[in-house]
């Protein structure tokens, strides 16, 4: 049972290392800064909703070190660690109180991702004024995070089926 | 899909909407005809730059990287720049109250101030 929930890891931790290369080289470029379509979580969710909580914070430290290393800097990384710890806080919050789906959690999951995002960003420039640009994330966040959601359920439905952890 | 879900996604984008609504009213009504647009960088002020008048400025950092910051027609906009992400680019040119454009890679900020009441400092935070 064991070395299964090892192999699935592996391999999830590998799905979400491309998936983010996939995002990298396909920019959200809407004239936001923060915005992203987010397609990483997809790993985190369907991780999340099979093999559980804490492997599924396992998967986003590492996935969000591996890109940072790779393709990013310190500052890139920061970055993406603000917006994953926030939103997988609110997916783990989400999921616990029990009354949402999937699409609800991975909604809430994209708006605290960029909203984690623009407080960094916030911090770092030394500027209130990006405040003006939550709205928009909010919306893109919501909108990229219905897709995900409705995605990595019908991936979990499938993973459930051929697997049991 | 549940019943929640739908109801979350709705509080959430009518929350957002109505937002950036408040916030569009707010911006063109502390417009006037002083506008600037203060660019900064890392923090720090680096020029103010009136919306009434066209000019096109390369703005150059330490490093060597660049953004080319423009105004025509009472509009701001960064036509080029040396990031990679090219962000500042795609943004839309501005030119309300509030309005920014970012250039996280180059820490420069655009950011349009209304007129004699909004000091560089401010005031209205």
């Amino acid at each position: 049972m064991k070395s299964k929930r090892i192999a699935f890891l592996g391999l999830f931790v590998a799905l979400a290392f491309v998936l983010s290369y996939i995002e990298f080289m396909l920019p959200l470029n809407i004239g936001i800064p923060g915005a992203k379509i987010g397609i990483a979580n997809l790993a985190v969710m369907v991780t999340l909703y099979t093999v559980g909580e804490k492997n599924a914070i396992a998967l986003s430290i590492i996935r969000v070190v591996l890109v940072g290393l790779t393709f990013g800097n310190i500052s890139m990384m920061m970055y993406s660690l603000a917006g994953a710890a926030l939103s997988l806080f609110a997916m783990l919050l989400a999921r616990r109180i029990g009354k949402f789906s999937m699409t609800g959690v991975s909604v809430l999951g994209g708006v605290f991702h960029n909203v984690g995002q623009i407080i960094v960003a916030m911090l770092v420039l030394e500027t209130k004024s990006l405040f003006y640009y939550l709205p928009f994330l909010i919306i893109v966040g919501t909108i990229t995070g219905v897709i995900i959601g409705i995605v990595s359920s019908l991936i979990t439905t499938r993973v459930k089926k051929i697997m049991t952890f | 899909m549940k019943k929640n879900d739908i109801i979350l996604i709705a509080v959430i984008l009518v929350m957002a909407i109505a937002v950036l609504l408040g916030m569009r009213i707010w911006q063109k009504s502390s417009t006037d005809g002083d506008a600037v647009a203060v660019v900064t960088i890392d923090g720090n002020v680096y020029g103010q730059y009136p919306l009434s008048e066209d000019i096109t400025e390369k703005i150059e950092l330490p490093d060597g990287s660049y953004n080319i910051l423009s105004i025509s027609d009472s509009y701001a906009s960064v036509i080029e720049a040396s990031c990679p992400d090219q962000i500042c680019v795609h943004h839309n040119h501005i030119k309300y109250q509030g309005e920014t454009i970012v250039c996280l890679p180059n820490k420069l900020v655009v950011e349009i101030h209304g007129g004699e009441d909004n000091g560089i400092d401010g005031s209205t935070y």
